[in-house]
């Protein structure tokens, strides 16, 4: 075996825009897609030599030989890769990670509802989409909170057009309900069964303190600083309230037990 | 062909290449990518007593062209490490280094100890980059002295294992820590660990470890690498493994030229975790383009 197996592709930029202010949206032509499932993430290499890492980005919708991830330009690895041009090449990895679990066992006739805070959106697109096809007349909510009406809600169009209801809320009421998705959630009559969750750690506490006292079944998806992306560095973890079995200690791998977890797992 | 296999403190290497400590786990995650048998050795990830829970979050970021982490060597500890991890590598015919940790002088004794007469593992690398809870936590490498001590005590331990030290460059002079381990016994040297860093975000007004400090590595610190691998080679008479920023075959012989009989492969597993694969090809072919019959006549041929 002289030639090793690359686990970086080149993928191509078959579409690029901007649908929010610093938020882009990008399909990349590969066939990562046809393995992918809701709540994986790839890593996007920037292209600029100095930057070493790939960049941990959500799979926000997916078919046999495209991606499409949606993100935030945070820093100079998000703004170097936001800066591909249409045709032009990245480096991705992946499916990577356990994504959402999604067996009729778990979602089957309950009422699901789907919890997307900021940039948390992208990876409920893509479950809405699956949840969808596994049971065309699953009961779906989607709350998405976005700091202001600046945002323009993105992918809120995207995810309502799975046949999700689906809701807004801004942290400063210019647009949807007032308030945080929690907020937003309460002010409905909409019992939620099971609820799957992304977006800042605040909000996630906030879940699954919600979920513990309705009694629903919540699952969380967690971000951390990655180095590999594929279990190795030990960078990722985050406490779990049991021993985890590969680390041996009360610290899970988000890249690859990870990044979904199941609320009541985790000690966040 | 040329001739890749080397010797190191008495034993025999298919090729000079292995992976850094802690960048390559114990090869189980990299397996379906890396062909685990063509490599000269694999060094596993640190290994204490008992299980280590590491640090808090954040742990790692990413700096020009390289990083900084602070895991706070989490690990299983031993009993796990020696059925899950040796178990998997003795399915392949690679041998293993493993890089042993302490909080204690007791403690790195006990490792070195139990993994004395474990066929499954070629050597023992000491990484006195730990924190000596007995000495206010200042690690044992930075204080010749305690390297001295450290080195004499595993020595002891080992039985016929040869005992490599693992130097760290947060000293001021690597060459004297080089020499305190030599004379304290030890088979071996390799360097460099990471460097003692800091990186603030400056929009939140924090640290961007939760450790404060990490260990930059990656190749914005493989000229200095080569730099002490030089120096050290000139200091001791014990072979070295040289890493520290290894990107390329090019920065592999480089470190070789400076006086490194091995070479470690870091960080840039995590980007590229074929990379130690074209390391491999990369000084092959470059030995038969210079006409070199053996990879071992690189060594300090500055
Ligand atoms: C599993 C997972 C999925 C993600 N999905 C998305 C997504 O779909 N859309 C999106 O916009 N963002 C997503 N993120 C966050 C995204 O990875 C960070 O915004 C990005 O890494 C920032 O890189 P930078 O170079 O632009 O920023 P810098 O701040 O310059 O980055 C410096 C270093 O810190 C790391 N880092 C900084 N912030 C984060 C963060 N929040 N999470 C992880 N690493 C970070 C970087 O990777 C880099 O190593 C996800 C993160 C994870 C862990
Ligand atoms: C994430 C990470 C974990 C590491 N863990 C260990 C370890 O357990 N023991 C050790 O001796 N060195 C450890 N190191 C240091 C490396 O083995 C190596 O000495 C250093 O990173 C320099 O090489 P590089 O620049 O090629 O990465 C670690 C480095 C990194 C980046
Ligand atoms: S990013 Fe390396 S273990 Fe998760």
């Amino acid at each position: 075996m002289k030639e090793a197996a690359v686990k970086r592709i080149a993928a191509h930029v078959a579409d690029k825009s901007m649908i929010a202010p610093g938020i882009y949206s990008m399909v990349l032509s590969c066939e990562i897609g046809s393995r992918a499932l809701p709540g994986q993430f790839v890593l996007v290499y920037p292209r600029d030599g100095s930057h070493l890492l790939g960049r941990p980005i959500c799979i926000a919708d997916a078919d046999d030989d495209s991606i499409r991830i949606v993100f935030r330009a945070a820093g100079s690895g998000t703004k170097d890769i936001a800066e591909t041009g249409i045709g032009d090449r990245l480096f991705v990895e992946g499916p990577l990670g356990r994504g959402y679990p999604v067996s009729d066992e778990i979602t089957g006739g309950r009422s699901i509802v789907l919890l997307g805070g900021g940039i948390g959106a992208p990876s409920l697109l893509f479950l809405a989409k699956s949840l969808r096809r596994q049971d065309p007349g699953a009961d779906i909510l989607a709350v998405l909170g976005y700091r202001d009406s600046s945002m323009k809600h993105f992918l809120y169009e995207d995810i309502k057009d799975t046949g999700a209801d689906a809701l807004i809320a801004t942290d400063d009421g210019s647009e949807g309900i007032g308030g945080n998705v929690i907020d937003a959630l309460k002010t409905t009559d909409r019992r939620a069964d099971v609820i799957y969750a992304c977006g800042p750690m605040p909000m996630l506490s906030a879940v699954k303190k919600y979920a513990k006292e309705t009694g629903a079944k919540a699952y969380i998806s967690l971000e951390e600083h990655m180095a590999c992306g594929v279990g190795v560095c030990l960078g990722c973890v985050v406490k779990t309230l049991k021993k985890d079995g590969h680390s041996m200690v009360n610290n899970a791998r988000i890249c690859t037990e990870g990044p979904v977890f199941d609320a009541e797992d985790v000690d966040i | 062909m040329a001739d890749l296999s080397v010797e190191f403190a008495g034993l025999r290497f298919k090729n000079p290449v292995t992976v850094a400590s802690g960048t390559f786990g114990s090869g189980m995650e990299y397996e379906k990518m890396v062909d685990l048998n063509r490599l000269g050795a694999i060094t596993t990830k640190g290994v204490s007593a008992v299980p280590w829970e590491g640090n808090p979050t954040p742990r790692v970021t990413e700096t020009p062209s390289g990083m900084m982490n602070a895991i706070g060597l989490q690990n299983p500890g031993l009993d796990v490490f020696m059925e899950r991890d040796l178990g998997f590598l003795s399915g392949y015919d690679v041998p293993v280094i493993v890089n042993v940790c302490g909080h204690s002088m007791e403690e790195y004794e006990e490792v070195v100890e139990r993994l004395s007469d474990d066929d499954r593992v070629a050597m023992l690398e000491i990484n006195v980059s730990c924190p000596n809870v007995s000495k206010g936590a200042i690690q044992f490498g930075t204080d010749a002295g305690m390297l001295g001590e450290v080195t004499k005590r595993c020595k002891l331990k080992a039985g016929s294992k040869p005992v490599i030290m693992k130097l760290t460059p947060n000293v001021t002079s690597i060459a004297d820590m080089a020499r305190a381990a030599e004379d304290g016994g030890a088979d071996g040297i390799s360097l460099i660990n990471t460097f003692t860093a800091m990186k603030i975000d400056i929009y939140r007004k924090r640290f961007v470890l939760a450790n404060r400090t990490g260990g930059l590595s990656g190749p914005a610190i493989h000229p200095i690498a080569v730099r002490m691998v030089y120096e050290v080679s000139h200091a001791v008479g014990i072979p070295v493994i040289g890493m520290g920023g290894i990107a390329s075959f090019e920065d592999a012989i480089e470190l070789m030229m400076a006086g490194a009989t091995m070479v470690a492969v870091g960080m840039i597993n995590f980007a590229r975790p074929d990379a130690t694969m074209r390391v491999i090809d990369g000084i092959e072919d470059y030995l038969v383009k210079m006409g070199i019959d053996s990879v071992r006549d690189i060594t300090g041929i500055v």
